[in-house]
């Protein structure tokens, strides 16, 4: 595995410093550490009362935890962000275009851009949806696009988030933080500002709304229940919104017409932005024993009388599999050559690629093609000799539900970890709205950070910590 | 030959339900061999049916009722004139590739054994699709028993092949996930079995399977009688697996426990019936 690139210093350890870090590397140097120490207290402690919690799935202990953040902010310069932005917006373009010909013409099938059977034997692949018309043919009206640097020109998209990202919640919570605690900062920097994604998410989602809702409809928040990992961020973002939170039990479906119970009796609900998946959405059509879900609300979504963001059936645009065709899925819909690389693919399924991936199982990575959370991956250069020997089973049994790709080094920015202040790995997750009118994506992301030394696995569910991101206006 | 049914399902609650809504796919399409003579399904005065269509083109009524109810009732009734076509399929609604009933589902996912039985029926010597098929539906014919008691609606095919029992739903799962291992289009059908031994009353609709063979499309297997379905199967949805096909899919508000009855008669028309 390569050495990898310093967001501060280029080369790690270096003494020189990169553009977008001259002002912040002074300022760490010159600031006292037990100011900077008070202040990550008092950062802690800010989080602990607004109760910005993350339920860890498979922990017994501590299913409640506070996701570690960082004050070092992950910056990034304008020239480089509008790279990225322009990238982001293809690409979201591209999977908004690819599911709407798969549940539609279907012609990228037609023309080989991908193997059918990738997307008829995906089970995110909702049979319900095909021939079912979305308002302005959106289908993914926000996504997570996972994106990782491996030096000063290369970004790699590691996975294309479209069914219900999170963590944008913390994007804001990160920055009002940074704000609070180092307002002399900001006077330096000229960073562009997030405050404004939630105003720019009911935008979107009210521009979608069915064409029968009026001027003015109403848009409400699905959650689970405060036993999902993300409710924080689905009643933080609710409260944002200015929108009613609500669980399935709330609404009901009369007539093909989706209704929320309040104490003025029942109010038509136009736009659902729904935080469940597909699978708990309507027990009539999918899992019968959700009870999370609303019986009869597919049937009201099918008939236009409601809009669902995301769209019903996303997860198949964001499978691992379906992922590796991304370059020719982009070029196919937008006539345009990617700007932002894929990272290189082996497809378990094809018996050459697995018989390569056995071979190499201690420099790949292994992923499940319809994990997420960084749950049911290999990380072969860290794994023992046992969790190898573990997924060459799998890989042999299923090969199908498995892609393996390099192991690569994701860039490191500093990071306070408890020896003080070291290179750590990160990512970059920036959130992408559309609607009516076009692409969106507000300046920066959430940035996740590896705290453990030379771990790659950023995921919160998986100790993972966060950054505010910045992008320097100038 | 003609067949008449009549079925009735009734819900009595023993609180009154304050809204009920169902998803019904009791309605049969026309396909080569199956004409539909009549057919009219009716419920009770205070709920309401909206007709449409699923996702693989099923007949779907989607029932509504709300009040007070103390009871619900759904009446089927029909007339089919039924053709022996050895059970091939032609003339029914299309709407996916097979390549789709290739699909694994959370009820038809095989386990080891499973695929193992797999494995030994299609390694008798067979290269022809048809002929495999049809040692599939002897072996599960004759590996497993028939049997209300040990299984229930939302028993996977891995778990009632480890009983080696089940209904009509359960072989049929077990058929499903056998074929789909195998690489074998195949999918769930429920309807309605006239039994030849003359009994009319019943107290279940009947499943059984499709699988795909490339000369002949669409071909029926009925493992819970060991055949290919006859002129006595009246065919009327199409789904991955039971919860895809299912006759019934309901939810409600209130109502506490709930009594159900089905009267379920199956018969051969006197040919000079009127529709």
């Amino acid at each position: 595995m390569a050495t990898a690139f310093d967001e501060m210093t280029g080369v790690p350890g270096a003494t020189e410093v990169r553009e977008a870090y001259v002002t912040l590397k002074r300022w760490l140097e010159t600031t006292p550490r037990h100011l900077l120490d008070t202040r990550r207290s008092q950062a802690e402690l800010f989080f602990r009362r607004i109760g910005i919690t993350f339920a860890v799935y498979g922990e017994v202990e501590a299913s409640e935890r506070l996701i570690p953040f960082d004050i070092i902010p992950r910056v990034l310069l304008k020239r480089e962000w509008e790279i990225l932005e322009r990238g982001l917006k293809q690409r979201v373009t591209a999977l908004n275009r690819f599911l709407a010909d798969i549940y539609g013409p279907r012609e990228c099938l037609r023309a080989g851009v991908l193997p059918e059977d990738l997307v008829y034997r995906n089970p995110c692949f909702r049979l319900e949806m095909a021939g079912v018309k979305v308002p302005h043919d959106i289908y993914a009206h926000i996504a997570g696009i996972d994106v990782v640097r491996v030096d000063a020109d290369t970004f790699y998209v590691l996975e294309d988030n479209v069914r219900t990202p999170s963590g944008v919640s913390y994007m804001l919570e990160n920055r009002e933080v940074m704000l609070r605690l180092f307002p002399e900062l900001f006077e330096e920097h000229r960073v562009a500002p997030v405050e404004d994604y939630p105003d720019a998410l009911l935008a979107s989602l009210r521009s979608v709304a069915p064409a029968g809702a009026g001027r003015d409809p109403t848009v409400v928040l699905l959650t689970p229940g405060q036993y999902n990992s993300a409710f924080y961020e689905h009643s933080f973002l609710a409260d944002k919104l200015g929108v009613e939170l609500v669980e399935g039990p709330d609404l009901f479906v009369r007539d093909d017409v989706v209704c929320m119970r309040t104490t003025e009796g029942a109010k038509r609900v136009d736009v659902i932005y729904r935080r469940i998946d597909d699978d708990f959405l309507d027990p009539l059509v999918f899992r019968p024993d959700s009870v999370l879900g609303v019986a009869g609300l597919m049937s009201a979504y099918e008939a236009g009388n409601v809009t669902l963001a995301n769209a019903v059936g996303t997860g198949v645009a964001d499978d691992k599999a379906v992922y590796s065709y991304m370059p020719e899925i982009v070029r196919f819909f937008t006539g345009e050559e990617p700007i932002l690389k894929n990272v290189p693919t082996w497809r378990c399924r094809e018996r050459e690629a697995l018989a390569y991936v056995l071979d190499r199982l201690d420099e790949l990575v292994v992923k499940e093609v319809n994990g997420s959370g960084g749950y049911g991956m290999l990380i072969g250069p860290h794994a023992s000799r046992q969790e190898r020997e573990q997924f060459r089973r799998k890989l042999r049994h299923a090969p199908d539900g498995f892609i393996a790709q390099p192991t690569l080094a994701l860039s490191t920015c500093p990071t306070f970890v408890a020896e003080g202040m070291a290179p750590r790995h990160v990512d970059l997750r920036p959130f992408v709205l559309t609607g009516a009118d076009g692409c969106r994506v507000v300046p920066g992301g959430l940035t996740r950070v590896a705290l453990k030394e030379g771990s790659l696995v950023v995921n919160s569910s998986q100790g993972g910590g966060t950054k505010d991101t910045w992008v320097l206006d100038a | 030959m003609r067949i008449r049914i009549a079925h009735v399902t009734a819900y009595h609650y023993d609180r009154p339900v304050k809204a009920v809504i169902q998803t019904l796919r009791l309605t049969p399409r026309a396909h080569d061999g199956q004409h539909i003579l009549a057919w009219r399904v009716e419920v009770d005065g205070a709920a309401r049916l909206s007709p449409g269509e699923d996702a693989l083109g099923n007949r779907l009524h989607v029932l509504s009722a709300e009040g007070t109810l103390d009871s619900l009732g759904v009446r089927v009734e029909g007339e089919v004139e039924m053709l022996d076509t050895h059970g091939v399929v032609r003339g029914a609604v299309e709407r996916f590739p097979e390549t789709v009933f290739l699909r694994e589902t959370p009820l038809t996912a095989p386990d080891e054994a499973l695929c193992a039985f797999a494995d030994a029926a299609a390694s008798r010597g067979t290269r022809d699709r048809l002929a495999l098929l049809h040692h599939l539906l002897e072996a599960i014919h004759r590996e497993m028993t028939f049997d209300t008691e040990p299984t229930h609606a939302a028993t996977t095919a891995a778990e009632a092949f480890a009983l080696r029992r089940g209904v009509c739903q359960d072989l049929t799962h077990v058929f499903l996930a056998a074929c789909r291992h195998l690489g074998i289009p195949a999918r769930y059908v429920s309807g309605y079995f006239l039994r030849g031994d003359g009994v009319v009353v019943q107290e279940a609709g009947h499943a059984w399977a499709e699988a795909y063979v490339p000369a002949l499309g669409w071909v029926g297997f009925d493992a819970a009688n060991g055949i290919s379905p006859t002129d006595a199967h009246v065919r009327v949805a199409i789904g991955l697996d039971y919860l895809g096909a299912a006759p019934v899919r309901g939810a409600r508000t209130g109502g506490g426990a709930e009594a159900l009855s089905v009267s379920l008669r199956i018969e051969q028309a006197a040919w000079q019936t009127q529709a």
